[in-house]
């Protein structure tokens, strides 16, 4: 009995949730991973706390809008694995065509991470989500921070975030980055997403239009046919549609063929913590 | 071969059948498209967010807001915010300046002259290294480094705070009116810091059009290695103007006069080129004014004086070092009688004068393209050599650190600086061309040489008819 009791404290010391000794920080030497993680939000959220609270880097934060317009890389190891997390601009959508709203689109896309973490700003959820759900067009895993629950608290905002978690089928994280609270919630649901012990199932848009939704299945139909592994068909379907050209420019060309022979490397991966067996 | 063929008429049937079906739909998709995600936000907000009825804890942002935004305060609290930042440096960075100098120049220099001779070192490589790169690198430092540590995390501060959005906001209009992008106002805050990064934040913006006029004009924000020059500069010819208590005040009036020129100059050169080769129309955007957030002091404090002015600082010292050899030789080849340095000066003086300006000026900025802080070393230096002065400095092409400005004012009277150069060498450190990483940047960024030429040549020819014109105007005047 004594000894069982003792197994359990042992394990507990080694889970990653109970123990931030077990993130290490890579900073920016990161020659070898196992996954990539992306960071994706609207600007002004956080994002760039949240990367330096992951790779122990000095980011430079600042409390404007397009305060990062390029791509920031940092790693960090966690459960065993190595993780490259890349800190994307800013951005309120993906559908427009400045150049930091594209560098965070085309790394999500093309870049293929094996999850992208949403950060959100609680305040301002309604508003933060209209690019989750977009995000959550393109990639099927993907977890969701819930950054700035501290300010939401002092202006009595209160998220319910399983009921959040449960509409758009990703795991959700309630954090205050800047004082690192959530982190180790995050980090377990990067590793179960990223490890695939968490399966995402997340929202899809409802389009009510029933004539787009006939093009749309048609068209879907046919990339799916003539590239049977994309994980996100209709969203290209959608994006041809409405003209983005590029991707009609990644069809020609074939880029869209490259981005799914990476896709299937890191599927039934370990799924449990090493250190813990 | 064959396969390759096949794939790509599966693409290309794709692309037709996409083709097809877009003009069956019509162009409305794409406000169909963000009508859902719009009402798919919506409700799974409303089922997950409580916000409380009545929200006082909001009315703070918002009263403050309605003073920073204000039609009527908000400029004269934006001037007044940034001639308080530039005091609190001119004030603050006088000591340490000294006291760094004396360390590294009137202690280390002559320590190090002895190291080289006892080591048997020939005189010209003394010279090149000690003389040249080292009180180079001395003077960038002692110059730099005590404002940029002031500026830096008060400007930082500032930024955490939540104030450069409102800027935006309070500049909009005016950009608009230029037919410029209202978000330049953001990239033009960032060239304050340093014009590449500005040209960098230009990303920001989506029309091409837009963003070309907001790369070209960035160049007029004062980045930090204009700023120690212009506080000098200002110090000795605007703060001698007044009573000694107020010589401070005045210094920074006449910085922030400077700088909000370089904000007249980007408003109206935006103007001018949406008006001419850049035509257009401004685009609109929506700008989401952040919540204020209590700066992290420790944190903003380390960034900033680590990343900030340590990268800074030492990419000054960088391009000092090798421009401080180039000086110490131009100044000891002779030809003639005569040095190269002083060949060009002679030559270049009647123009310069013409300017409001004069020969040492025109060399010392083109000395200094890699790097616009060291061009007052190199002023200094080069007065000292074309006037041969007696009594100051330690020969030719030696820089030298005056104990304090009225030190460096006496050289540049006896060099026959008048108000009208100090005047004309603000305006001039103001428009003139980019430094050499911010053009490169331009470079990557437009991948355009011509963009990139335009970028460059344009403020320098507008520093030059803009000099002459006060020179013409001051002596009509004097």
């Amino acid at each position: 009995m004594t000894m069982n009791t003792q197994t359990h404290a042992a394990n507990c010391e080694d889970c990653p949730v109970h123990n931030l000794g077990n993130l290490k920080k890579l900073g920016i030497n990161m020659a070898e991973f196992d996954f990539v993680v992306a960071l994706a939000g609207n600007p002004n959220t956080g994002k760039s706390t949240v990367f330096n609270a992951l790779t122990g880097l000095r980011q430079h934060t600042g409390n404007w809008p397009g305060k990062t317009v390029t791509r920031a890389e940092g790693g960090f190891v966690y459960g065993a694995k190595r993780f490259k997390l890349v800190d994307l601009p800013g951005t309120y959508s993906l559908l427009s065509t400045s150049t930091d709203e594209e560098v965070a689109r085309d790394f999500i896309l093309f870049g293929q991470p094996d999850v992208t973490v949403i950060v959100v700003d609680a305040t301002r959820l309604e508003r933060n989500l209209n690019l989750v759900l977009q995000v959550l067009e393109i990639t099927d895993r993907a977890v969701l921070c819930l950054n700035l629950m501290d300010e939401a608290k002092r202006h009595g905002i209160t998220v319910d975030a399983r009921a959040l978690a449960r509409d758009l089928g990703i795991p959700v994280v309630a954090a205050s980055a800047r004082q690192e609270e959530g982190i180790p919630e995050l980090l377990k649901y990067i590793y179960e997403v990223a490890t695939g012990t968490y399966v995402c199932r997340p929202h899809r848009l409802e389009r009510t239009a029933p004539h787009l939704e006939r093009a749309l299945t048609e068209l879907t139909r046919r990339i799916s046919a003539e590239f049977p592994e994309i994980p996100n068909a209709r969203w290209i379907a959608l994006r041809l549609l409405e003209g983005d050209q590029k991707i009609i420019d990644a069809v020609r060309n074939g880029e869209l063929r490259s981005l799914i022979r990476r896709t299937p490397i890191r599927q039934n991966e370990p799924m449990v913590n090493e250190g813990a067996v | 071969m064959k396969n390759e063929t096949r794939q790509t008429n599966g693409t290309d049937a794709i692309l037709s059948t996409a083709n097809t079906l877009r003009w069956e739909i019509g162009d409305n998709i794409h406000d169909t498209l963000v009508e859902s995600i719009y009402t798919d936000a919506q409700r799974i907000a409303a089922r997950t967010v409580t916000v409380p009825e009545s929200r006082p804890a909001f009315s703070f942002d918002r009263q403050l807001d309605r003073l920073i935004t204000s039609r009527w305060f908000g400029f004269p609290l934006m001037f007044l915010m940034l001639a308080v930042v530039f005091w609190l440096t001119v004030e603050g960075a006088n000591v340490p300046s000294a006291m760094i100098a004396s360390l590294l120049v009137d202690t280390v220099h002559p320590w190090l002259r002895g190291a080289f001779s006892v080591l048997g070192s020939p005189w010209w490589f003394t010279g090149l290294m000690v003389d040249g790169v080292w009180l180079a690198m001395a003077w960038v430092i002692s110059v730099m480094l005590p404002p940029m540590a002031i500026f830096f995390p008060l400007f930082t501060l500032l930024e955490d705070f939540g104030y450069l959005p409102r800027v935006a906001f309070n500049m909009d209009s005016l950009f608009r009116r230029a037919g410029a992008h209202g978000k330049q106002s953001l990239s033009m805050t960032m060239g304050f810091g340093c014009n590449a990064a500005g040209v960098v934040a230009t990303r920001i913006i989506d029309s091409p059009r837009e963003r070309l006029i907001a790369i070209i004009t960035n160049n007029f924000s004062l980045c930090n290695g204009r700023w120690p020059t212009q506080i000098l500069i200002a110090s000795i010819f605007f703060g001698a103007l007044v009573p000694a208590h107020l010589a401070g005040l005045a210094t920074a009036g006449a910085v922030v006069a400077v700088a909000m020129l370089g904000i007249f100059f980007t408003l109206a050169v935006s103007w001018g080129l949406s008006n001419t080769v850049l035509k257009g129309e401004a685009s609109a955007f929506s700008l989401e004014l952040p919540p204020y957030r209590p700066p992290q002091l420790w944190q903003t404090l380390y960034t900033s004086l680590i990343d900030r002015t340590a990268i800074v600082l030492w990419r000054a010292i960088v391009f000092a070092a090798p421009a401080g050899a180039v000086i110490w030789l131009v100044s000891n080849i002779h030809i003639g009688e005569l040095s190269l340095a002083e060949h060009f000066i002679n030559n270049a003086d009647p123009f310069g004068i013409l300017l409001g300006l004069n020969g040492v000026i025109l060399l010392a900025y083109i000395i200094a393209i890699p790097a616009n802080e060291i061009v007052i070393p190199t002023v200094l230096m080069l007065t000292v050599l074309s006037a041969k002065l007696t009594g100051v400095g330690d020969g030719a092409g030696v820089m030298f650190e005056l104990d304090d400005a009225s030190g460096v004012a006496d050289v540049l009277r006896a060099g026959g600086w008048t108000m009208l150069t100090g005047l004309n060498l603000m305006l001039f450190s103001l428009l003139h061309n980019p430094c050499s990483t911010t053009i490169y940047t331009i470079y990557k960024e437009t991948k355009s040489v011509k963009w990139t030429a335009v970028a460059t040549v344009l403020p320098v020819l507008m520093g030059l008819v803009v000099c002459f014109l006060v020179a013409q105007v001051y002596r009509l005047l004097a």
